[in-house]
């Protein structure tokens, strides 16, 4: 471009104008906003959220206090504590924390459970309103459990091929 | 005495009412809009929450600024800190006392109209100034100087500006400013045509003048936080609002003024006064006209700020001082020469 | 109440202003605040004129002194730093000349207006309601006719101080590192960067041995 229409076409503002257009024609087009609580983003079936502990189909919790994701949590967010149990003497956890301010949401506790107790939900959208709720023990995280089973039993069906 | 009493102080503060509370009104409403218009830009939606479509975010937003604290920082001058706000807000209103809406529409209608707005406009500056010096902050010292340079150099440009019209018109008046526009050839009879340069370079001298981006040097995240008004809050940081949106709204209404042929319609001439209904309406003035055409002119501002990345503050300078000085004293004398000749048509109003 | 007493009024509340604003620009500590002082004393000084008819002047003043001149001043100011102790120092040192000094001007000015008032003369009427005019048309009528050579060799006057001014402080600054904004805007991206276009075809094998046998293996 030779200094001429250089000069020219800076006078004309061309790049302004051609610039102005291009935020002209967006402002005509569909907008990309999801309308957050009324809408959501397709969610992943292997989605790593809250976290919940299984039971079996008889009721009986599926946790049988191995200690594997306690090892393999590399935020060293869960204790276990764990003693045989009184009514039978089987080997059941006594206390199972989870502090999800430390929990980075990895999933390796979920992957390192040989019985499929431990695992996480795709739920994504919770909250404390009181310091010291950030842990969640045995009772909370059962309870979670109970209360999504069928969500967590059709997700890992879903993956079940690929694993 | 009350007869004199009413003519002499009622009406006008009546009519200053009249001016002012729907001008807060429209700032309220044009916040609201240029976030929706910069929403739209960027393939967002904008404020859609509080009331129908968000139409009631800027009320809610008002309110907010209103019952929150304002703070006064430590080592602050106390009296020039308060007095900041008010200083910045009063000559944005002030301004618009000489604005005519229509033909017999004007509050004040003085003969020295450019002048006083001229004035008014300068002194909009101490309010940015003080504020800076007296938040005791450096953030907002540094916001202070760039944005008084910056005015001020913007300053000369627009008055430059302003003398074309002066020239063409032949008179300080606004009323007489937009008669000279009238004419039989529609929007071709306005000043627009003859000083295009000269519209361009006012315009966005307006821009730079109000602080809009991408002229914004007296705030800017990245640098200075929030320039100037950075220690401000609450209803402090409202009035500064304020006085920056009345601004731009003012800018707007004094292109459409100068360069846009005022309350003139666009069809001037076209169409014959005995047209049947509504159509000789769309051929005669009124001040609707003067409301669409500041309208589109702020709209301006909305989409420059979607569009344009922030200038480096050399790069405003030079632009105002070695691009838009030299073309603007170039066209008065270009100016000077069409009206000499008179190749430009000028109107003796209606 | 007639306009008469009505500007007399506002005569008299506008000097009073004026003469506190100027009194304290010499007796406030602070400097920014005399400054903003001298700001007030302009201000009303042209609301002064204003009564007086002389729009334009009384305009000229704030777009000129208060819009410009003094925002320049506050600028300087607020970058000064002043230690006041130091400045108090030399005061009593130097009051006997400086008392000298003021006694000498008032004497001065009482004499001038000493003659003023015994050569008083009538102003007549105002040349610019005579002439039927505007004061602003009045004054450009007036500058560009009857005073043009004045007007025009103060605006050589002006021009020379101002290129003086930037004479005496344009200097080439050594080991300066500029950036040339017209030199950036002029920059083009093709002279930087070579667009090429090529198909999107894997490369033979027979191409591929030349390289590492690595990369071209899917």
């Amino acid at each position: 471009m030779n200094a001429v229409t250089r000069y020219l076409k800076s006078l004309m503002l061309a790049e302004l104008v051609a610039g102005m257009g291009v935020t002209m024609r967006y402002m005509f087009k569909p907008k990309y906003t999801m309308r957050y609580p009324m809408e959501h983003i397709p969610k992943s079936n292997r989605f790593r959220g809250l976290h919940a502990l299984r039971r079996y189909a008889n009721g009986e919790e599926r946790c049988i206090a191995c200690k594997l994701c306690e090892a393999v949590c590399p935020a060293l967010a869960i204790t276990i504590d764990s003693a045989p149990r009184e009514s039978d003497g089987q080997r059941r956890t006594t206390r199972y924390e989870i502090d999800l301010f430390k929990c980075i949401y990895c999933g390796f506790c979920e992957e390192s459970c040989p019985v499929d107790s431990i695992v996480e939900t795709s739920i994504h959208e919770y909250h404390f309103e009181n310091r010291g709720e950030n842990v969640v023990d045995k009772q909370k995280l059962l309870a979670i459990g109970d209360r999504f089973e069928q969500q967590i039993a059709a997700d890992r069906a879903q993956d079940a091929p690929y694993r | 005495m009350a007869d004199q009493l009413i003519n002499q102080v009622m009406w006008p503060l009546i009519y200053i009412l009249c001016i002012v509370l729907p001008l807060v009104i429209a700032v309220a409403m044009f916040v609201y809009w240029e976030r929706k218009v910069i929403g739209w830009m960027h393939v967002r939606m904008g404020p859609n929450k509080v009331g129908p479509g968000g139409v009631l975010q800027a009320f809610a937003d008002v309110v907010k600024l209103l019952i929150k604290e304002v703070i006064l920082p430590t080592k602050a001058n106390r009296f020039l800190y308060f007095l900041a706000p008010l200083i910045g807000l009063v000559p944005a209103l002030a301004a618009w006392a000489v604005i005519p809406f229509s033909g017999k529409m004007v509050l004040s209608n003085a003969n020295a109209g450019i002048l006083y707005l001229l004035a008014m406009t300068s002194m909009g500056v101490y309010g940015i100034i003080i504020a800076g010096w007296a938040s005791n902050s450096r953030y907002a010292l540094l916001g202070a100087m760039r944005s008084a340079a910056q005015v001020i150099s913007y300053e000369l440009a627009m008055g430059l500006c302003l003398v074309c019209v002066m020239v063409l018109a032949g008179s300080l008046n606004l009323s007489e400013i937009v008669n000279a526009q009238a004419g039989g050839k529609g929007l071709f009879d306005w000043f627009w045509l003859p000083l295009l340069p000269v519209f361009v370079i006012y315009f966005v001298s307006g821009v730079a003048e109000t602080n809009r981006l991408p002229f914004d040097m007296a705030e800017g995240e990245s640098e200075i936080v929030a320039g100037f008004h950075v220690e401000y809050s609450g209803s402090a940081f409202a009035l500064f609002f304020l006085a920056e949106y009345a601004n731009m709204i003012l800018v707007s209404f004094l292109s459409a003024i100068f360069f846009l042929g005022g309350w003139l319609s666009p069809l001037q001439g076209w169409i014959s006064a005995d047209a049947p209904g509504w159509i000789s309406w769309l051929g005669a003035g009124g001040f609707i006209w003067l409301f669409i055409k500041a309208f589109v002119m702020s709209f301006f501002f909305l989409w420059f700020r979607a569009t344009f990345p922030r200038y480096r503050y050399d790069q405003i300078m030079r632009l105002g001082w070695k691009v838009f000085i030299p073309i603007a004293i170039a066209w008065v004398f270009v100016a000077g020469l069409l009206k000499y000749y008179d190749l430009v048509s000028i109107g003796v109003g209606a | 109440m007639n306009p008469q007493t009505l500007q007399i009024i506002c005569f008299y509340a506008f000097s009073l202003v004026t003469v506190a604003a100027a009194l304290s620009v010499i007796t406030l500590k602070n400097t920014v605040h005399a400054v903003l002082a001298l700001v007030l004393t302009f201000f009303s000084a042209a609301c002064l004129w204003m009564l007086l008819d002389a729009e334009f002047l009384a305009l000229a003043l704030v777009v000129v002194y208060v819009g410009a001149v003094m925002v320049l001043f506050l600028f300087v100011v607020m970058m000064l730093d002043i230690d006041l102790e130091k400045m108090h120092e030399g005061f009593v040192k130097f009051l006997p000349v400086g008392v000298i000094v003021a006694i000498v001007m008032l004497v001065e000015m009482l004499g001038l207006i000493g003659v003023w008032a015994m050569h008083a003369r009538d102003l007549g009427a105002d040349p610019a309601a005579v002439a039927g005019m505007s004061n602003t048309a009045w004054l450009g009528q007036a500058l560009y006719t009857k005073f043009l050579l004045p007007f025009e060799v103060a605006a050589l006057v002006l021009t020379v101080g101002l290129v003086a001014a930037v004479a005496l402080t344009l200097r080439e600054r050594r080991g300066a590192r500029y950036e040339s904004a017209s030199r950036q805007v002029r920059v083009d991206p093709r002279d930087r960067v070579r667009i090429v276009k090529m198909d999107a075809v894997r490369p033979t094998p027979a191409a591929a041995d030349e390289g590492t046998a690595g990369e071209s293996k899917p």
